[in-house]
């Protein structure tokens, strides 16, 4: 965690500074007669973000925080094991909509956690990842008018095939 | 006396077969609505639609009515029993709902919505009923300099808020109103903080984005990252006993927040561009500095919820006020609306509670049934909530994250808002390992983007003269009472600064 | 969780009964999926409220085979709106609502890459006037008196608007140069919200269509002063247009329906057929008449014309406005 906190409000800092670079496209100074210009307010409010990060630095260096002190690690090696596997479950999940729609990548993202990551049986899990999508599919579709991604094109006879049932 | 008699007549209205039919419709089918992540009454007004051609218009309008109040119910269910807030206006529910829940008292926190929100509703229909006509010429009196000082006041209730580590509260405040400026400067019509370039950024970062990325993947990551993957499921028991013993004591301990809640939460929801989201902020705000012991806030308290929950309600149904009396919708829910009465041949403005006083009252009439039928319907659902909650965590986890993704999808349409709620939620998740307060944020993004404007539509209008927020008199005094609100306390938690260090120690 | 989605089901099969199209228009091209109909604006402006329209007569007649759904895309001033069309992927179920940021927007952002004459005519539901309007507490009934109290405020006349190089700010120019005028001009998110702070007189003038202003008027809140129409409108047959006094100069919102750049011509043509259908139909003259805005029907061709034409007119009036 010490090093985890200086590091990060180093980045947070980086940030800043990009995102006080990045309003300046816009006036930041006071127009007379017109008050503040476009890109003021985010580029003062970032400045203060800056600040705030300088002023963690500041605490870190003098050992005032409780976290510049702290020994224990960012996280350890079960938490870095179920933020790869969780989050990288999540990451896969989104990127498979684009390619098997959002219903089949609910289905395959349920199936991998419920299965592999929950432990649960094989009945259960496949149960629940082709059910959920399915009611998934008639609530938001069908009820709500809200569609879906769909995914690559290879999908479109499967999904030609549900809109007939529910237009 | 005549009003009484015209309410009289639109309750009966409501009352009759058909239309009581579709008020309960109405009601469940909000409520679930609303308890859905990303998507709000908005969502439910669009399935009126097809309805409002097979029902005559009073029918329509008040089955609308009656998904209205059922979504506004249902917002609090997710704030409690998942953590993440629906719609923005139930971001401070979670703040004390989510907490008790987690205690194993989720009934208690689902009852005190439940009834919390009836009051602020009950307590907003009388108001509207009284004082409708009067109380549109109030709301026309805040210009941008007024709703300027109101935001202001709105921060001012939530200095505070944040973690112990001043520093990293201001951060994440600024870094809430940065996002929330985003994409596009209203004022001078140029693309703002297009960040990298990516064309994404152009329409902005809605509010559900950031909320959903952190309460939905980035809290759920934290807790099973500290929960080793064994998280205790509560397993509360539901009796009609327990829920009225609940009511009991949600009444006890949170009549105050109630009252502040549904006052506070009509007058700033009448008010054309604030609503009912900084409504709920300033309510749980003035609730928690007013407390004896405000210290117990974010801790499961019964009056942090009723405070934001009362005033959420109360002031969607003040927000009506503007739509029907000036034909302005407050909100897209009342945007549709206002077409649907476009549609039906109304036009809603000044002349509408005098053209078409049927209409019109049938409408308030509806209010206050779709209000108590809102009432019993989410008592009668609780226990269906609270079997949810006792489902293993292991499949309770990934039905949120479906949830989410799916839900944030059907809010924004936009698959590059869901890469963002990612982005955000593993953020969030790292943040808070380094005890960066988000709550600020959240409520930063809501604020900020109606502070801004408002804020240079004013110097605008002064030439540029800061002047103006002393020298009018609403904005004056409200301004000056934010100022006090914010020195004072940022004033006390200095000098308290050096004791708590103290303390913490001993 | 199983019984709201039970629930759900249940009322889902009971609208699709009640709604279940009993026809078959006969044609050779059927949409296979819900139509993404994209508006240019945020939920709750006029542009919004005229597509929500449209979709519910479309809803009401019958008259496709899948629901039209209404997606909001107002971010940078309708370029976001303009960027999610031409990088469609179906381009057969993504037909867009315009306005005249259609023809300012690529023009004030050249970056977005866009060049509109891509985009494929379906039809030209109508165009919206611009009124110029007062307070009646004002007092000022009339064009001199207007141009009388603004040039005696000096540059502290403020007026209320949607935002440099939108459509009012073009007018609100155009009348400052034709009068000589010195105006303070306040930016807005909507014609709504302008429209509410003349009727607080928290600004002294507007110029908006009619349809915002409408229920004001109606109530004798505002006074209109003058039309930027080639005619006089017909619900306000005693305001003078700006031609009558001399000025060659009008001014419209275009109220049309594009469909994305490489829709296919079947498509096109069943979404033509669609939308005139929408046009031709009671509820939409009506709505049209009581909103005051002006018919302008056109084949896809002259659409693509006109097309042509505002781009060039807006290039010169943008070049004006930033002088």
């Amino acid at each position: 965690m010490r090093y985890g906190e200086i590091v990060t409000a180093g980045v947070l800092a980086l940030f800043s500074i990009y995102l006080m670079w990045k309003s300046a496209d816009l006036p930041i100074g006071y127009i007379e007669g017109k008050g503040p210009g476009g890109g003021a307010w985010p580029f003062w409010l970032s400045a203060i973000m800056l600040l705030s990060c300088i002023a963690v630095m500041i605490k870190w260096v003098r050992g005032t925080s409780p976290l510049s002190q702290s020994d224990e690690p960012f996280l350890d090696g079960h938490g870095w094991r179920m933020l790869g596997l969780v989050g990288g479950g999540l990451v896969g999940f989104v990127a498979l909509i684009a390619v098997i729609s959002m219903y089949g990548a609910i289905a395959v993202f349920l199936l991998y956690y419920l299965r592999f990551l929950g432990r649960h049986s094989w009945a259960l899990s496949i149960g629940l990842s082709i059910a959920t999508p399915i009611l998934f599919f008639f609530f938001f579709e069908g009820a709500m008018r809200i569609t879906m991604p769909t995914g690559l094109p290879f999908t479109d006879p499967v999904f030609d095939f549900l809109y007939e049932i529910i237009y | 006396m005549e009003i009484l008699s015209l309410l009289g007549s639109g309750m009966l209205l409501a009352v009759q077969p058909l239309n009581l039919l579709l008020i309960l419709l109405g009601v469940t089918v909000g409520l679930f609505i609303g308890a859905m992540p990303g998507l709000g009454s908005v969502n439910g007004v669009a399935i009126l639609l097809p309805i409002t051609f097979l029902v005559p218009p009073t029918g329509a309008i008040i089955f609308l009515a009656a998904i209205y109040y059922g979504a506004m119910y249902g917002g609090a269910i997710s704030s409690i029993t998942l953590g993440i807030p629906g719609a923005s206006t139930a971001v401070a529910t979670t703040f004390d709902g989510r907490p008790l829940a987690r205690q194993g008292r989720a009934s208690l926190a689902l009852v005190t919505a439940a009834l919390a929100s009836f009051v602020g509703g009950s307590v907003a229909n009388v108001i509207f009923t009284l004082f409708a006509p009067v109380l549109a010429s109030v709301a026309l009196s805040f210009g941008p300099p007024e709703i300027f000082a109101l935001m202001l006041l709105a921060f001012a209730t939530f200095v505070g808020l944040g973690g112990d580590d001043i520093a990293k509260t201001i951060f994440s405040i600024c870094f809430g109103l940065v996002l929330g400026a985003v994409g596009f400067d209203q004022i001078s019509g140029a693309p703002r903080l297009v960040l990298f370039d990516i064309t994404g950024f152009l329409q902005g970062i809605g509010f559900l984005v950031l909320a959903i990325g952190v309460y939905g993947i980035g809290e759920m990551l934290w807790t099973i990252e500290e929960s080793r993957g064994e998280v205790e499921s509560s397993n509360p028991k539901m009796t009609v006993r327990g829920m009225a013993s609940d009511a009991a004591e949600a009444t006890r301990k949170g009549w105050r927040g109630m009252t502040i809640g549904s006052l506070l939460g009509f007058f700033v929801g009448i008010l054309p561009a604030a609503g009912a989201t900084p409504a709920a902020l300033m309510s749980y705000g003035v609730a928690k500095m007013t407390s004896r012991n405000p210290e117990e806030f974010g801790q499961g308290k019964v009056d942090g919820i009723t405070a934001p929950e009362s005033a959420n309600n109360s002031a969607s149904t003040g927000s009506m006020l503007p739509m029907l009396t000036l034909g302005i919708p407050g909100s897209p829910t009342t945007a549709i609306l206002l077409g649907g009465m476009v549609m039906w041949g109304l036009t809603p403005g000044p002349r509408l509670f005098l053209d078409e006083p049927e209409f019109v009252w049938g409408l308030i009439g509806s209010f206050y049934i779709s209000n108590i039928a809102a009432l019993l319907i989410n008592l009668a659902f609780i226990p269906v909530f609270i079997w949810m909650l006792r489902m293993p965590f292991s499949i309770l986890a990934p039905m949120i994250f479906v949830l989410s993704i799916v839900g944030g999808y059907a809010a924004m349409n936009d698959m590059f808002d869901i890469w963002l709620i990612l982005i955000f939620g593993i953020g969030a998740f790292v943040l808070r390992r380094f005890d960066y307060p988000l709550a600020p944020a959240v409520l930063a993004i809501v604020l900020g983007p109606i502070a801004e404007p408002t804020l240079r539509q004013s110097l605008l209008l002064s030439s540029g003269d800061l002047s103006i927020f002393l020298t009018r008199p609403i904005a004056g005094t409200i301004t000056v009472v934010a100022l006090i609100l914010i020195f004072l306390p940022a004033l006390k938690l200095l000098r308290r600064g050096g004791s708590k260090r103290g303390d913490k120690a001993a | 969780m199983l019984i709201t989605k039970r629930a759900f089901l249940t009322l889902s099969c009971a609208a699709i009964a009640a709604t279940n199209p009993g026809l078959a228009l006969a044609q050779e091209w059927q949409p296979r999926r819900p139509i993404d109909f994209v508006i240019m604006a945020g939920p709750g402006g006029g542009a919004d409220q005229i597509a929500r329209f449209i979709q519910s007569v479309a809803e009401k007649m019958d008259l496709s085979r899948r629901p039209l759904v209404p997606n909001n895309k107002g971010g940078g001033s309708g370029a976001e709106a303009l960027l999610h069309v031409s990088a469609a992927s179906d381009p057969d179920h993504t037909i867009l609502v315009t306005l005249n940021s259609f023809f300012t927007t690529p023009l004030r952002q050249d970056n977005l890459g866009i060049d509109i004459q891509t985009f494929t005519p379906i039809a030209m539901m109508g165009v919206d006037p611009f009124v110029l309007w007062v307070h009646a507490k004002s007092g000022i009934t009339t064009v001199d008196q207007f141009v009388e109290k603004a040039r005696a405020m000096n540059g502290e006349f403020v007026m209320g608007g949607t935002g440099t190089g939108q459509e009012d700010s073009i007018v609100i120019a155009f009348l400052s140069g034709a009068y000589d005028l010195k105006i303070k001009y306040i930016p807005y998110d909507g014609g709504g919200a302008v429209a509410r702070d003349l009727a607080g007189q928290q600004v002294m003038a507007t110029v908006n269509n009619p349809a915002e202003a409408k229920g004001f008027y109606e109530a004798g809140d505002f006074v209109p002063l003058l039309a930027f129409s080639d005619e006089r409108l017909m619900a306000f047959p005693d305001v003078p247009t700006i031609r009558e006094l001399g000025h060659d100069f009008s001014y419209y919102n275009q109220r049309a329906v594009v469909g994305a750049p490489g829709m296919s011509e079947e498509a096109a043509e069943y979404y033509r057929s669609v939308f005139t259908k929408i046009y031709e139909s009671e509820d939409w003259q009506g709505y049209l008449a009581s909103e005051s805005l002006s018919p302008l029907w056109m084949n896809a061709d002259e659409q693509r014309a006109y097309w042509a034409k505002e781009v060039e007119s807006h290039r010169a009036l943008l070049a004006a406005l930033d002088s």
